[in-house]
């Protein structure tokens, strides 16, 4: 097999994934931009899976570095992404709940 | 067990892990469904991440490999967690671009460390080395374009568009620097040229170089009010160079993630775009509302008087509406009065009044910021209307309150030939009566005039959003 011909089939995953993604994402509405933009920032946190092979067959210093720092990196940008995504989401309610008032709301409350 | 063994059910955990990226952003279609959906797509994230490290476990790799691994892990996902417990809902914008940043740098990290292992020398061949080089380059240009844009937005770098002598010309010469060092390193892997190891090293090193002095310069000039189109192309970035390194190391879930994720931040990228009216090309060559374009369009139209209003006056206006639409910008964000605002909405409600509240599309300094920051201050979704939704309501509301907003409220729209010509609005203006609470009249991002202040159905009500708020709040139940 060529090498050209080898490449056919990761290509053919990216292009359908790309569609797949435009499909789902195009019917998510504005009120969620935010929520979407973070959880999709969370999803390319995957580099993490890339940062594991680099840390398993590392061998010399200047590979340990790079795969701890890496490691480090994705591991910050999953774990933060999808928590602060849960934190928007549960905010999104369809009605309000009288009693809890953040910190803020309560000082404005005061003010009034 | 061995490794040939495990690999094809690994494989297929990886699948579902992409499978449960995909279902995750399909409930997001809907606030009712949307939390489920992203811990779904967090769960896809740990069977990906979990059934990899299984893989690992049956190949049998170093104790030192281990360490790294987790106390890397440990360290990131720590500050991950702290950071996303803590951050002000504000400042969301700043978050997601340092995630951004980790991100594109993580998958920078990757594709340096696979380029340095392969070599040039025969190892590698020329479809990964390709690859390898553009995960290095977009990675690059997504970790220092990204620090730059969160510093932009936190305040620590000054939030105008910066342009220095010769900036233009140096994003150019770094981005062909960039250019011609991955097509030398292309040909190397072909052997059209030979190019010692060694040296080989070093071209990647001025790759790298240069992609990061381009993300600066790229992002430097861009000013503030553009930045949710810039975090939006900085978030399709890192997904894109995380789909090269998968298709370096040849994975197929790095692959479909960073597709759907270069997916999201195109889409976004060109909403907002279009909200704006402004083309992306022209969005990143910068340079609006620094001054030149701006002032000379404004011509007369404007010169009408402003008619400013007590809070007890319009208090009573609001009090007896029967429909009342409140339209927040970003300055009821900096002002963090989005709790004052939902306090008066619902006292009006209370009295009988309907209360819509109208977002537009780049309302606050992220797509949908506005919406998440009103839900932060209790504010149901359903009394969120999108500009689209929202525009015929106009027409039969009592009163628009509008607080915070400027630009996108702003009729020169409709007319060419100024800086706003062509941005969609919120047609503010066909309401029966409108209040402004603003501090002064100082002009929008857009450098212009609003016209709407001088129409003689506002009323201007000057004071800073939260205490304008506070006030029309204890005048309504003074009454």
């Amino acid at each position: 097999m060529s090498e050209l011909t080898a490449l056919l089939f990761p290509i053919t995953i990216f292009v359908l994934a790309i569609l797949c993604g435009f499909e789902v994402i195009s019917k998510v509405p504005a009120t969620l931009h935010t929520p979407l933009m973070s959880g999709a920032n969370s999803i390319h946190g995957i580099v993490l899976v890339g940062g594991m092979f680099i840390a398993a067959s590392a061998d010399e210093p200047i590979a340990y570095l790079l795969a701890f720092v890496a490691m480090v990196f994705g591991a910050a940008n999953v774990v933060g992404g999808y928590v602060v995504t849960d934190r928007m989401l549960q905010m999104f309610r369809k009605k309000p709940v009288a009693p809890k008032v953040g910190p803020d709301g309560a000082s404005g409350a005061a003010k009034a | 067990m061995s490794y040939e063994n495990v690999y094809p059910f690994v494989y297929l955990a990886w699948l579902a892990g992409a499978a449960c990226f995909v279902l995750g952003l399909h409930y997001m279609n809907s606030p009712a469904t949307a939390r489920n959906g992203n811990r779904l797509s967090a769960a896809g994230m740990a069977i990906a991440v979990g059934s990899t490290a299984i893989l690992l476990l049956v190949q049998g790799i170093s104790v030192g490999a281990w360490a790294i691994i987790i106390v890397g892990f440990l360290i990131g996902g720590a500050v991950g967690l702290w950071t996303a417990r803590t951050v002000p809902m504000t400042a969301m914008p700043q978050l997601v671009s340092v995630f951004n940043a980790v991100g594109g740098g993580a998958a920078a990290l990757v594709a340096i460390d696979d380029f340095l292992a392969h070599g040039t020398a025969g190892g590698a061949n020329v479809s990964t080395t390709l690859f390898v080089v553009l995960g290095v380059v977009i990675g690059s240009v997504t970790f220092s374009g990204s620090l730059i844009a969160s510093g932009k937005l936190q305040g620590v770098i000054r939030g105008k568009p910066i342009i220095f002598p010769g900036s233009r010309l140096l994003t150019i010469a770094m981005g062909l620097v960039a250019l011609f060092g991955t097509f030398g390193l292309v040909f190397t892997a072909t052997g059209t040229v030979v190019l010692d190891p060694l040296v080989a090293d070093l071209v990647l090193l001025a790759i790298i170089g240069s992609a990061l002095v381009f993300g600066v310069t790229m992002v430097l000039p861009i000013g503030g009010a553009d930045m949710p189109v810039v975090i939006s192309l900085l978030n399709a970035f890192p997904g894109t160079a995380a789909a090269m390194a998968g298709f370096a190391i040849d994975n197929p879930v790095l692959i479909i993630a960073g597709a759907l994720v270069g997916a999201s931040g195109g889409i976004l990228t060109k909403l907002m775009a279009d909200a704006m009216n402004r083309s992306i090309l022209n969005i990143m060559i910068g340079g609006f509302g620094g001054g030149e374009s701006a002032v000379a369009a404004t011509g007369g139209g404007a010169g009408g008087s402003v008619r400013a209003i007590g809070a007890d006056d319009a208090a009573i206006q609001l009090a007896y509406a029967q429909l009342v639409i409140i339209v927040p910008g970003y300055g009821l964000a900096v002002a963090q009065a989005q709790h004052a605002c939902r306090e008066l909405g619902e006292l009006l409600e209370e009295r009988g009044v309907d209360v819509e509240y109208a977002i537009h599309p780049v309302a606050g300094r992220m797509p949908g910021h506005m919406n998440v920051l009103l839900a932060e201050a209790n504010v149901p979704y359903p009394m969120l209307k999108e500009m689209d939704e929202v525009n015929p309501d106009f027409d039969r509301a009592d009163v628009v309150l509008v607080v915070g907003a400027n630009d996108v409220t702003n009729p020169a729209a409709r007319r060419p030939g100024n800086p706003v010509s062509g941005m969609p609005i919120l047609d503010v203006d066909h309401a029966k009566s409108i209040i402004v609470i603003k501090r002064s009249m100082g002009r929008g991002y857009a450098g212009i005039d609003n016209e709407l202040y001088t129409n003689p159905k506002t009323g201007m009500l000057f004071a800073d959003a939260k205490e304008g708020l506070a006030q029309l709040t204890t005048a309504v139940k003074a009454l």
